[in-house]
């Protein structure tokens, strides 16, 4: 905590872009990255509106902080952000209505996305609100180029189209915007990722991040060790 | 009767939650390592799916829905289930040892699993009755368990291979759920 207490503001807000991307380094937040990122628009909207969230429940967090007793932690964290997807929610079905309806059910459960319970419990609650905010922005952008790059990706080969604009490709390939090809592009942009930083691949999901990984035997049991 | 058979294996199979919803990956990912721990986790999720759908459903259209506060359902589920799964689990503790040891574990990791709030909201916006969503909920725990057994055993296989040093580990499972959603792609438009 100290080391980053040195490296300021800049670092914070900059940090969840690339060095600790949510989606494809500490790989939180896999469900709404497979599900909604058919379309690159689609990407865009879901980290967006994620993004607000995630920036507005960690300014809250971090005002509360001191309110809000340890015991009851976690269902404080999950009423602050279930409130502010409900507002995302009313904002979205009125101003764009179309986006509401492709990202459905999906925007629900923006509650239980588990990077902003994570960044809530792991950074909100124990730094300032100009901290947490920018490290809620960091992690949104990070988060919604992460969907951006598998949106184009998958909207691309899948429909040979960009942003709806026809591109005359000579193939598509149809399976890339039904389900196993989101399994099959993150599997690919992953090893990709692994290839150019070099870097050890991550032998587990990120269970670390998860709030519940203290109070979860599967993770004190299985994740300590590597296969 | 027929319909219901209809909800129930197409909540299962051509609609899995997992491996066309894409809802509890997280779980999937990581508890998938062993059988018996999916077979737990699977059983855990399809039981709290299941009761959280016998709490929730009365209390949308008993409370929010009379008082006009249905936009108030993701906060009101969400906490309904965070507090349903600390009963279960203190319950399970006191009254029934032998199956807290076999699903207490999971127990803890089903608050923050998207496919539990993912399904008593779907059963909402489906305009399901009670006993529509009671099916519903147990043929996506069903088929989230099926999934999760499947993929255990496919996965026990790829962790043995020998594939290339930038695959290693999640992006060789991502791959291999990606085949296995392929299959389940069999299954869809059997029930439509």
């Amino acid at each position: 905590m100290s080391e980053e207490k040195k490296k300021g503001n800049l670092f914070e807000l900059t940090k969840g872009i690339i060095k600790e991307n949510p989606v494809l380094v500490t790989l939180l937040g896999m469900c709404p990255t497979l599900a909604v990122t058919t379309m690159a628009s689609n990407g865009i909207g879901m980290g967006l509106a994620t993004t607000f969230v995630l920036v507005c429940s960690n300014l809250a967090i971090s005002l509360l902080k001191n309110v809000i007793p340890k015991a009851v932690r976690l269902p404080c964290f999950i009423v602050v952000i279930a409130s502010f997807v409900t507002l995302i929610e009313f904002l979205m079905k009125g101003y764009l209505p179309e986006l509401y309806d492709s990202l459905g059910l999906f925007l629900s459960l923006i509650t239980v996305n588990c990077i902003i319970l994570g960044r809530a419990e792991a950074f909100a609650s124990k730094n300032g609100p100009v901290k947490s905010v920018l490290d809620g922005l960091g992690m949104g952008i990070g988060f919604t180029l992460a969907l951006f790059l598998m949106g184009s990706i998958r909207e691309i080969i899948g429909t040979g189209a960009w942003f709806g604009t026809e591109l005359h490709l000579p193939v598509t390939m149809t399976v890339f915007i039904m389900p196993a090809g989101g399994f099959f592009t993150l599997g690919v942009i992953i090893a990709v990722i692994n290839k150019l930083t070099a870097k050890k691949p991550p032998q587990e999901i990120g269970c670390a991040c998860c709030p519940n990984a203290a109070s979860c035997p599967s993770y004190n049991k299985e994740g300590g060790k590597s296969e | 009767m027929k319909a219901m058979l209809v909800i129930l294996l197409s909540a299962m199979l051509a609609d899995n939650f997992v491996l066309s919803k894409f809802m509890g990956i997280c779980a999937f990912l990581g508890v998938s390592k062993k059988l018996d721990s999916a077979a737990g986790m699977g059983a855990a999720v399809t039981f709290v799916m299941v009761c959280a759908t016998l709490v929730t459903y009365p209390i949308y259209t008993l409370i929010l829905v009379p008082m006009g506060l249905t936009y108030l359902k993701t906060v009101a589920f969400i906490l309904i289930i965070a507090l349903f799964v600390q009963i279960v689990e203190m319950f399970l503790k006191k009254m029934v040892p032998p199956l807290y040891n076999a699903l207490g574990v999971f127990l803890p990791l089903i608050t923050t699993n998207c496919a539990v709030l993912g399904v008593t909201i779907l059963n909402i916006d489906n305009s399901y009755t009670l006993g529509q969503s009671i099916v519903n909920s147990l043929g996506a725990g069903l088929g989230f368990t099926l999934a999760l057994i499947i993929f255990s055993g496919v996965r026990q296989r790829v962790n043995a291979s020998d594939c290339p040093a930038m695959f290693k580990g999640i992006p060789a499972t991502l791959i291999a759920a990606s085949i296995v959603s392929v299959s389940f792609m069999g299954f869809s438009g059997l029930f439509s």
